[in-house]
């Protein structure tokens, strides 16, 4: 079993979804982010999330994919202050919905001032609402803006062993580490991981708090890439129990701190999820029969 | 503002209903969430705290499956009408009951106020207040709402407004009413747990189920023995001919389809063709075969 904790599935195709499955994926969390473009209203930013938390979540389901959330107003969007006043007033009714486990992905991009006003903010609905966080780190200046990002979360009060810093590499992983934070490595085929690197790093750092994700979304990128790091760290001579600590349960560990996500979600969920969002094993469109319980 | 009396006291009606339905099913702490949700609802002083309530009810109150003893059923029925909570969750008939409790006589209010809630709702969220559309005042300003839900992606939203609930044969317009038919078949749900099939059958469906039953056909793919319910009252010879093929060379679910279409035919021809098969007949007559029974 693995787990997916940074996937873009709305921009993902049905043969995705199938191989993810089939690959043994039960579950994958998807954080709001931009979709490749800027939205110009809020408009479109409360559809987006309601998608990812409606019918992104249903297609996952018919799949036998369980599927959460994280909620937030993403750093490049944040540069829109007219857009970003009006999203963080939707935020707080998303962010209690079912499913989902943290406040994500937010952080810095070009570490505007803007960027860093909405991201405190965040910091702070996430302290109040009792959410674990997902943390962006910029692509550009990406040390000094993960560097950044944990002084300003340690400074807004909140507890590094709820916080998953995301997309770090060599340079930045002591120093996550060092401070207590999770560390996730978007295994990317061109920029931010290879599965090759993060052998390495889980050779050399153990297994502790450290996170495979994918990270998939519109570009090229690969929806298989944590059971591909699984099977390659195993190659590698990694243990079985730490190859399951970097691609399923430390992903639960700290995600699940939300309340909103565990292990029975997918090997014994409740009835009537089984009826309506989570078909198991079969494909809805098949005409298969969904697993009900008959009353 | 439009305030209606009788409205007020249906909706207290139900509220008492559902309350007495979840009373032995919550927890103290669970049932102590309620009470205080619902004063603070009842006040009005909060109004983002419907939203939020119903947000959080399945944490609060869990999923467990509502479950009703027969006598419980038989209060519904009898407190509304065709009310069937058949496959109802606990947290559903606490969002329901929190949508009752924001109404303060003013329809348009209530309505705009669901619209609102719909309209940023997640999967479950929908289907729970989708499912609660029988108990909610002013039916008829619901329309666009519940045919919405007919027009969902998601079968299980779909099937929050078509199955067990008595909204649809109420309300909906014939050429509503003969799209979620046919609908429910196109994407291979049920027709049985509709409620009102029979009264409403109409020629338009008829016409239009008989096409569709040619589509398949010539498509080499199998017709829903569901499908000729709705086509018997009004079926002429071709497809009289059809049934008395099916009922010779077809599976039994087909076949009992088909016998039970014969037996709803008015046609002397179908009569004789119901007759060849005595078994199917008898079977019928004594009620061993009905049409919840079959799909």
């Amino acid at each position: 079993m693995f787990i997916d904790p940074h996937a873009h599935m709305i921009s993902r195709t049905t043969d995705d979804y199938e191989a993810m499955a089939k690959a043994g994926v039960v579950a994958v969390i998807e954080p709001a982010f931009w979709i490749g473009q800027a939205r110009t209203n809020v408009g479109s930013y409360k559809d987006y999330l309601s998608h990812i938390l409606g019918f992104e979540r249903f297609r996952a389901g018919q799949f036998g994919v369980r599927h959460y959330c994280c909620i937030g107003l993403n750093s490049k969007e944040a540069n829109n202050e007219e857009l970003a006043e009006a999203v963080m007033e939707i935020l707080p009714g998303f962010a209690t919905k079912e499913g989902v486990v943290a406040i994500g992905e937010i952080g810095y991009d070009e570490q505007t001032a803007l960027e860093d006003k909405y991201f405190r903010l965040q910091l702070d609905l996430a302290r109040e609402l009792d959410l674990p966080v997902m943390i962006h780190t910029p692509h550009r200046d990406k040390k000094r803006g993960a560097s950044r990002s944990m002084d300003v979360i340690l400074e807004h009060k909140l507890d590094p062993s709820r916080v998953v810093i995301d997309h770090v590499n060599e340079e930045t992983i002591e120093e996550v580490k060092d401070r207590g934070f999770w560390a996730a490595f978007s295994i990317y085929p061109h920029s931010k991981m290879t599965a090759e690197r993060m052998a390495a790093l889980v050779k050399t750092y153990g297994a502790e708090r450290l996170i495979a994700d994918s990270a998939c979304d519109w570009g090229v990128s690969d929806p298989l890439s944590v059971p591909k790091t699984a099977k390659l760290m195993a190659e590698a001579g990694i243990s079985a129990e730490d190859v399951r600590l970097v691609t399923y349960a430390n992903a639960l560990a700290v995600y699940g701190k939300s309340g909103q996500m565990s292990e029975d979600d997918w090997l014994s969920p409740e009835p009537i999820d089984q009826r309506t969002l989570y078909q198991g094993n079969t494909v809805l469109r098949g005409g298969q029969t969904p697993r009900v319980e008959e009353t | 503002m439009t305030t209606s009396l009788s409205q007020t006291a249906n909706v207290e009606k139900s509220m008492h209903l559902l309350k007495g339905w979840l009373a032995p099913r919550l927890a103290p702490e669970a049932a102590a969430w309620l009470t205080a949700q619902m004063a603070t609802i009842v006040s009005g002083e909060k109004p983002m705290q419907l939203a939020m309530a119903i947000g959080l009810a399945p944490r609060k109150v869990g999923k467990a499956d509502l479950d009703l003893k027969p006598d419980e059923a038989e209060a519904g029925r009898a407190a509304r009408s065709g009310l069937d909570a058949t496959g109802w969750s606990v947290d559903q008939a606490v969002r329901i009951l929190l949508v009752l409790a924001g109404y303060r006589g003013d329809d348009d209010r209530f309505v705009a106020g669901l619209d609102r809630i719909l309209a940023a709702a997640e999967i479950g969220e929908q289907i729970a207040l989708l499912r609660g559309l029988p108990l909610y005042p002013a039916p008829e300003k619901l329309l666009h709402r519940a045919a919405e839900g007919v027009r969902s992606a998601m079968q299980p939203i779909f099937e929050a407004v078509a199955h067990r609930n008595p909204y649809p044969r109420e309300q909906f317009s014939e050429a509503q009413w003969n799209q979620m038919v046919v609908k429910a078949l196109f994407i291979e749900s049920r027709l049985w747990p509709i409620q009102g099939l029979d009264v409403r059958r109409n020629p338009d469906l008829a016409r239009m189920l008989i096409d569709y039953a040619a589509e398949r056909r010539a498509a080499g793919r199998s017709i829903s023995p569901e499908l000729w319910r709705c086509v018997a009252p009004f079926a002429g010879e071709a497809e009289v001919e059809a049934l008395a093929h099916i009922l010779r060379t077809g599976t039994d679910a087909e076949r009992k389809g088909a016998a039970l279409a014969l037996k709803d035919c008015p046609l002397p021809s179908a009569r004789a063709a119901l007759e060849t098969d005595k078994a199917l007949a008898d079977a019928i007559d004594a009620g061993r075969v009905a049409w919840d029974r079959i799909a």
